[in-house]
């Protein structure tokens, strides 16, 4: 039996898998972008529920983040990807067409990671922001700056600052969460290496390639993540 | 809501828990040895062994989990080795190969937490016990491991709940467990919600009665922490 070899299957050229995977490799960024982004977006808010929300704000943020810290993320992606289709399907039927409607599986997918990712973008951004000193606001305001200029100037630098090390961490989980998408058919790295490896039989050579193409992102985005740290957190004293 | 429908979908979700909990705890009791062994590693002072340790948490914390359980499952299979090695009765049944993966995957994320508990054993009390004249041996056996344990264990607890989080991940190579029936019952039914609170209902309990656990095992680890109880008084004593 002819086999093409491990590196004739991942090759750019003719026959080779090279093109698709590094255009999934793309995707999965994107996906994981999409969704960090939402996540962080919900962080903010549900920080502010907890930390200046009303008893009710502060009841539902309570509630959204431990009911998505315990639930696997799998499952969210299953409610959005079946529900979104089974919403769009029943709005398309209330519009006069009939039959199904599927929901585009990348925003199922990052919608899914960014809800289950701000359930922990909010664990951080609260920590960071209790790790702000209480004098630098207190000072702000004895400078007579208002509610939105104190949190432009002063808390929301310096809770970034606080934050930084545990929104890389986030990210590192949102990009390998961004591998579950694949069960919603996105060509994203994983379903790609799932394609190849079923239509060449050499499962292993792409599982591999995969995983050292996960390896590397997250290295390189972990080292990227280092520096900014380094970088926005230059004016602190070190002891 | 239509209480019947979610009834129905309770009653075949709890029978699919079992697996779910028999797939967290085998992994978890072999992940927690194989993170023991990978932690005395990388602290054993031997470089080649702490890179390998080392090696093994980088390559394990940057992958998804998902592709190590397909270069488990799907990957493995396509070397004719493996096919006729002794391990493919094992390596054949999804059951097993899910089991290994979470264990592999499970004793990364715990090495490094059960490291930082061996770190934090104050070198003092090693001390003493070398000036009782015990052995490394017994050293390791009756101060640093349980110190360390006591150090390690609300970090072990969030592992442990990311574990049975993680389980689900088994549906996908064909294994019914919870979050496999429910994603079956969802395509067939389309009533993603429905059967999204009933499954989401059924970990958070789960992981609700392992935060309890972890907390009374803390809780009983820390007598030193917690106010003497009163002695009684000494009847006669007083006169």
């Amino acid at each position: 039996m002819n086999q093409p070899g491990f590196l004739d299957v991942i090759s750019f050229g003719p026959g080779g898998w090279g093109g698709a995977l590094v255009a999934g490799a793309v995707m999965t960024i994107l996906i994981a972008l999409c969704g960090f982004m939402i996540g962080s977006i919900i962080g903010t808010f549900g920080a502010w529920a907890k930390v200046s929300g009303g008893r009710t704000l502060r009841f539902f943020a309570d509630g959204y983040t431990t009911i998505l810290r315990g639930i696997p993320d799998l499952l969210v992606i299953y409610l959005f990807y079946f529900g979104g289709s089974a919403a769009v399907t029943a709005i398309g039927r209330l519009l006069g067409s009939d039959g199904f409607i599927g929901f585009p599986g990348f925003l199922a997918g990052s919608l899914a990671v960014g809800i289950t990712s701000g359930a922990q973008q909010t664990e951080v951004f609260r920590g960071a922001f209790r790790a702000v000193q209480h004098g630098e606001i207190e000072a702000a305001i004895a400078c007579g700056m208002s509610r939105a200029l104190r949190f432009r100037r002063i808390i929301a630098p310096l809770t970034l600052r606080h934050a930084l090390p545990g929104m890389g961490n986030v990210w590192q989980v949102v990009l390998k969460e961004s591998a579950l998408v694949s069960i919603t058919g996105v060509a994203e790295l994983l379903r790609q290496a799932q394609v190849g490896a079923g239509s060449t039989g050499m499962p292993f050579n792409f599982y591999i390639v995969a995983g050292a193409i996960y390896l590397a992102i997250s290295t390189f985005s972990g080292a990227v993540l280092q520096r900014s740290e380094r970088h926005f957190s230059r004016g602190v004293r070190r002891s | 809501m239509d209480w019947s429908f979610m009834l129905s979908t309770f009653v075949s979700l709890v029978g699919a828990m079992p697996l779910t909990l028999q797939l967290a705890a085998t992994s978890i009791f072999f992940g927690v040895l194989l993170a023991l062994a990978l932690a005395l590693l990388r602290l054993s002072g031997v470089p080649a062994l702490a890179w390998f340790a080392r090696g093994y948490v980088f390559v394990f914390r940057g992958t998804p989990l998902l592709v190590q359980i397909f270069l488990i499952y799907y990957g493995l299979s396509q070397s004719p080795a493996v096919r006729h090695s002794l391990l493919w009765p094992i390596l054949r049944e999804p059951y097993w190969c899910a089991v290994i993966a979470l264990t592999l995957n499970t004793a990364a994320y715990a090495s490094e937490i059960i490291r930082g508990g061996l770190l934090s054993v104050p070198n003092g009390q090693v001390e003493a016990a070398r000036a009782c004249g015990m052995t490394r041996l017994m050293i390791f056996r009756r101060i640093v491991l349980p110190l360390a344990i006591r150090q390690a264990l609300p970090g072990y607890g969030n592992e442990m709940i990311s574990m049975v989080k993680a389980t689900s991940l088994a549906s996908i190579i064909t294994l019914m467990e919870v979050t496999g029936v429910a994603a079956k019952i969802i395509s067939e039914t389309y009533r993603a919600i429905e059967v999204f609170i009933v499954a989401g209902l059924i970990y958070l309990t789960i992981n609700f009665l392992l935060t309890r656990f972890v907390h009374v095992v803390e809780h009983l680890l820390s007598p030193h922490l917690r106010a003497p109880r009163l002695a009684a008084p000494v009847q006669g004593e007083a006169k």
